[in-house]
């Protein structure tokens, strides 16, 4: 179990966030929505031993994250973040291989063959990162990630997987494709923390949803709790937006209504 | 199984193959190195009197190999190693194909120090001076780029993070005000100060001795000492400080590390051969292209490069103008400005395309 007690964070006077309290358990989908500004990012970089909070702790099962060597913090989560470039060009596979040389595996390149088929990336191995689009290349990350914890449990201990916006750029199919394997992630026992800004998806696929405002905690509990017209009208403004179907003459699209 | 095939966008063999080829050519330009001068020692007496049998040769090429060649081989071999993997490390480091030694601004720092030795050394540092001997210059030259690599990561890191930007931009700023001093050194040197600083700025491998060896091989063999140390995670740092954190690298100390260790190879080569220019930014670009940027091979291939095209450079150089003899910086300058220019314009060049 992954905890965050009391944590509060400042950058030049501002506090970016204050005084939040929240807990990833093994097995659960846990997804951070909320407005620009909110704090999404700062609350997973000092989850993640990335930033140290100014006070509150984060631990990882019982373990202060400030007494973890990077290394071994390397071998009990993952992080997938947003954007990536790179200057210098190293192949699809071998960006994935750096997670699993970082988790220590025995054959690296192996690993992360496996971790691009999982994306969807099979026969992208020698394709240079800087000449993929932008979804390919937030998928090749993916891949990185993923196989820095190829499994979801190892000895009894379950890994996280770190999610920084892991649908930007991609098209719907892949955007749920992503979500789905981190899913299985969560179901094999691992802890999934993700922030999106795609409210449906967020409903979907969070077990668990925290609604961050103002660098605080607002709403948190199941997505029918969470995702009310009262707080989706005072996080982002828009009243009168949950479950109804907007004017005839607009299409719109549900991927949560597709045929599985 | 050094040739094992492993696959589709995994460079490994690629890798120890180009290792491979290069350790071939690093063999012949020290051969090539110890046959060419003004004097030559014939193929046939090099190889016996390396293999231990050195009867054949006369007492002149004896003494020509010993107290000649095999030092100044051994000094280009060390030069080149040190100066072409600090610009590998250096590259990683700013994750900039482009950057160098030269351009954080360690080599004119080095330099400054330098001419300060040759230009003040009679006047107002004469008492150091005397005290330091021969080595005055060569220690002055190591301390300046050391002064320098300091001082940059004093300016350029705050909360225990090195700005990339703020980094290369203070190494322009300190080159430019290291020039700056330069000029008005340079304006105070005598006639014979300034044929010293002219030559010395070329760079040469002309003064090579024993003890320039020793000198600076402590410094190198540190250097090539941490490149298993440093490999994984300066592959991991391309992806950015948080991603390699997130892999388990300890980023700021990988940066101290690669720091100093850019400082040694760069001032102590500075400190016996002057300013050569080229090495380290044309050798890691060329084995990118060979072998992939993985520093794993990247680094290993850039000290084999690095030494071979030294000595290859300072054959010519001793060659082409007998019994004269160019300076070293002279031709490296010749081979590697064309070939970086030709990186930067050329259709996939790094000027074709947006740099983070």
């Amino acid at each position: 179990m992954i905890i965050a007690d009391k944590v509060t964070a400042s950058r030049s006077g501002r506090k970016l966030i204050d005084d939040i309290s929240i807990e990833l358990k093994p097995g659960q989908f846990t997804v951070v929505i909320g407005p620009n500004g909110a704090g999404k990012s700062t609350l997973m970089k000092v989850l993640s031993g990335e930033m140290q909070p100014d006070s509150g702790l984060v631990s990882y099962y019982g373990t202060s994250v400030d007494l973890c060597q990077p290394a071994d913090l390397a071998r009990r989560r993952a992080v997938l973040p947003q954007a990536t470039q790179l200057a210098f060009p190293f192949t699809a596979l071998e960006i994935a291989r750096m997670g699993a040389v970082a988790h220590g595996a025995l054959n690296p390149s192996e690993e992360a063959r496996k971790a691009l088929s999982r994306v969807g990336l099979r026969g992208f191995e020698s394709r240079p990162y800087p000449s993929m689009s932008g979804g390919e290349q937030q998928r090749v990350q993916f891949a990185r990630a993923l196989a820095q914890v190829p499994q979801a449990v190892v000895d009894g201990v379950p890994r996280a997987l770190f999610l920084d916006e892991p649908t930007a750029s991609l098209d719907l199919g892949h955007q749920i494709s992503v979500l789905e394997t981190a899913r299985d992630f969560a179901s094999a026992g691992g802890m999934v923390l993700a922030i999106l800004h795609d409210l449906n998806l967020a409903a979907e696929f969070a077990d668990h949803l925290v609604v961050l405002h103002h660098g605080r905690v607002v709403a948190e509990g199941a997505c029918h709790e969470t995702v009310s017209d009262d707080i989706i009208a005072s996080v982002y403004g828009i009243a009168g937006a949950v479950g109804r179907v907007p004017a005839a003459h607009i299409p719109y699209v549900l991927p949560q209504s597709r045929n599985r | 199984m050094p040739f094992r095939r492993t696959g589709e966008g995994d460079r490994t063999s690629q890798g120890v193959l180009v290792l491979f080829l290069l350790a071939v050519l690093l063999v012949f330009s020290c051969l090539l190195s110890l046959h060419v001068g003004p004097t030559g020692v014939g193929l046939r007496d090099l190889f016996s009197y390396l293999t231990g049998n050195g009867d054949s040769l006369t007492i002149q090429e004896r003494v020509i190999l010993e107290a000649v060649r095999l030092p100044r081989t051994a000094l280009g071999l060390l030069i080149g190693a040190g100066l072409a993997v600090s610009g590998a490390m250096m590259q990683g480091l700013f994750r900039n194909p482009l950057a160098d030694p030269g351009i954080v601004g360690v080599t004119s720092g080095a330099g400054l120090a330098a001419v300060c030795a040759i230009v003040l050394g009679g006047g107002v540092l004469a008492p150091i001076a005397m005290v330091l001997g021969n080595q005055f210059l060569p220690l002055m030259a190591f301390f300046g780029g050391l002064l320098v690599t300091w001082a940059l990561y004093a300016i350029a890191t705050r909360d225990g993070r090195t700005s990339t930007t703020a980094l290369i931009l203070c190494g322009i700023a300190i080159g430019a005000l290291a020039g700056a001093f330069m000029g008005l050194l340079i304006v105070m040197a005598d006639d014979r100060q300034l044929r010293d600083i002219t030559f010395w700025s070329l760079g040469s491998l002309g003064g090579a001795t024993y003890g320039r060896v020793l000198s600076i091989l402590p410094f190198i063999v540190f250097v090539m000492g941490i490149i298993p140390f440093v490999a994984k995670g300066l592959d991991a740092l391309i992806l950015g400080d948080a991603a390699a954190f997130h892999m388990g690298i300890p980023v700021q100390r990988l940066k101290k590390i690669v720091i100093v260790a850019v400082a040694a190879a760069c001032g102590s080569t500075v400190a016996v051969a002057g300013s050569i220019g080229f090495v380290g930014i044309v050798v890691p670009h060329l084995l990118r292209l060979a072998m992939g940027p993985s520093h794993r091979f990247l680094l290993p291939g850039s000290a084999l490069g690095g030494g071979a095209l030294l000595l290859i450079a300072d054959s010519v150089a001793r060659t082409v103008a007998a019994p004269a003899e160019l300076p070293i910086g002279v031709i490296t300058a010749l081979f590697g400005a064309p070939v970086f220019l030709f990186l930067l314009i050329g259709k996939n060049g790094i000027g074709a395309r947006d740099l983070p």
